[in-house]
């Protein structure tokens, strides 16, 4: 029981993960996360504005099913197959980001000066979250994929689009982690 | 019930990514910093896993439930699309610290926050949808 409620090793996690994109493959279908946003675009009537959201949506709703499990799988491995381990992280990342001004990292799964409620009333803090959303929702579009849809799927069915993708996510996650963020925090 | 399948596997994903710490903004973090294995290992054997499993079902004949071959979508020919359009997410991805399927299992976590950067995702794959036809690709 304790090798559950503790984090899982890369080695156990990255197989795992697989066998999603297996299942969904086996299912008929296709592992793609990011293609729920277009869905939603459709069912909320974004095809009045744009072709690209004329599509029957309802063809999809298997996928937002996948989305409606994910949602109930985090509360379930939160509240019910976790410990108070926390993210034993690298040292130096640590003492970097205190230096920045997080006060605790790893002890959450996300950061509270980024997520906590009280900092959607400040105007960076409400900011930095909608740019952040506005830039993963056109990206990913626009890249035709996210890292479901093109570094896990993609790359395992060896394109090469995928690859020039994932390439593209990490110069940006580079750039953002390595020059911005510190000028942010 | 035919959905239930489908609901079954999305639970199974959000645990494997919250127990695996992919959700983790600090995880995404120590991977563009470079400072932890962790992510790339994951990613990795993901991979590596994937490749394995597609090239059993093409030589060994592994069928999908409904009798088809494992098939997977090709993606469009193209550079431009994908290299602009994986930095646009990448920094995206590395500012919130949670890609399109994280967003949701971190919602189910209980960070409520995460409704603003879904809405606003939604909003930007919209943008990109009205703009498409004038983008290069």
């Amino acid at each position: 029981m304790e090798h559950i409620l503790n984090p899982w090793p890369w080695y156990i996690s990255g197989p795992l993960i697989a066998i999603v994109m297996a299942l969904l493959l086996y299912f008929g279908k296709t592992f793609g996360m990011s293609s729920n946003l277009r869905t939603l675009c459709a069912i909320g009537g974004a095809g009045k504005f744009a072709d690209f959201f004329k599509f029957n949506w309802k063809d999809q709703i298997w996928n937002l099913t996948v989305v409606l499990g994910a949602i109930i799988g985090g509360f379930i491995a939160v509240h019910y197959l976790s410990n108070d381990s926390g993210t034993q992280l690298n040292p130096s990342t640590i003492s970097e980001l205190q230096n920045m001004g997080f006060d605790k990292p790893g002890a959450t799964l996300v950061p509270q000066e980024m997520y906590n409620l009280d900092v959607l009333t400040t105007p960076k803090g409400l900011l930095l979250l909608i740019i952040g959303g506005l830039l993963v929702g056109f990206g990913t579009r626009y890249a035709g994929g996210c890292t479901s849809g093109h570094a896990i799927t993609g790359l395992s069915s060896l394109q090469k689009p995928s690859l020039i993708a994932v390439i593209g996510f990490f110069i940006g996650g580079l750039i953002m982690t390595n020059f911005i963020l510190p000028l942010i925090f | 019930m035919k959905f239930i399948k489908f609901l079954l596997v999305g639970i199974f994903f959000g645990i494997v990514l919250v127990k695996s710490e992919a959700v983790s903004w600090y995880r995404i973090y120590e991977m563009f910093r470079f400072q932890s294995f962790h992510m790339y290992g994951i990613i990795g054997t993901a991979i590596a896993s994937g490749i394995l499993f597609l090239q059993l079902s093409k030589r060994g004949g592994i069928k999908s439930i409904e009798g088809a071959d494992i098939y997977v979508p090709k993606k469009d020919k193209g550079i431009t699309r994908y290299i602009v359009g994986g930095i646009i997410f990448g920094l995206g991805w590395a500012l919130i610290g949670a890609c399109p399927g994280p967003m949701y299992i971190l919602l189910g976590t209980g960070v409520w926050s995460m409704i603003i950067v879904i809405a606003a995702a939604i909003l930007g794959t919209f943008l990109y949808g009205v703009l498409k036809n004038k983008l290069p690709h």
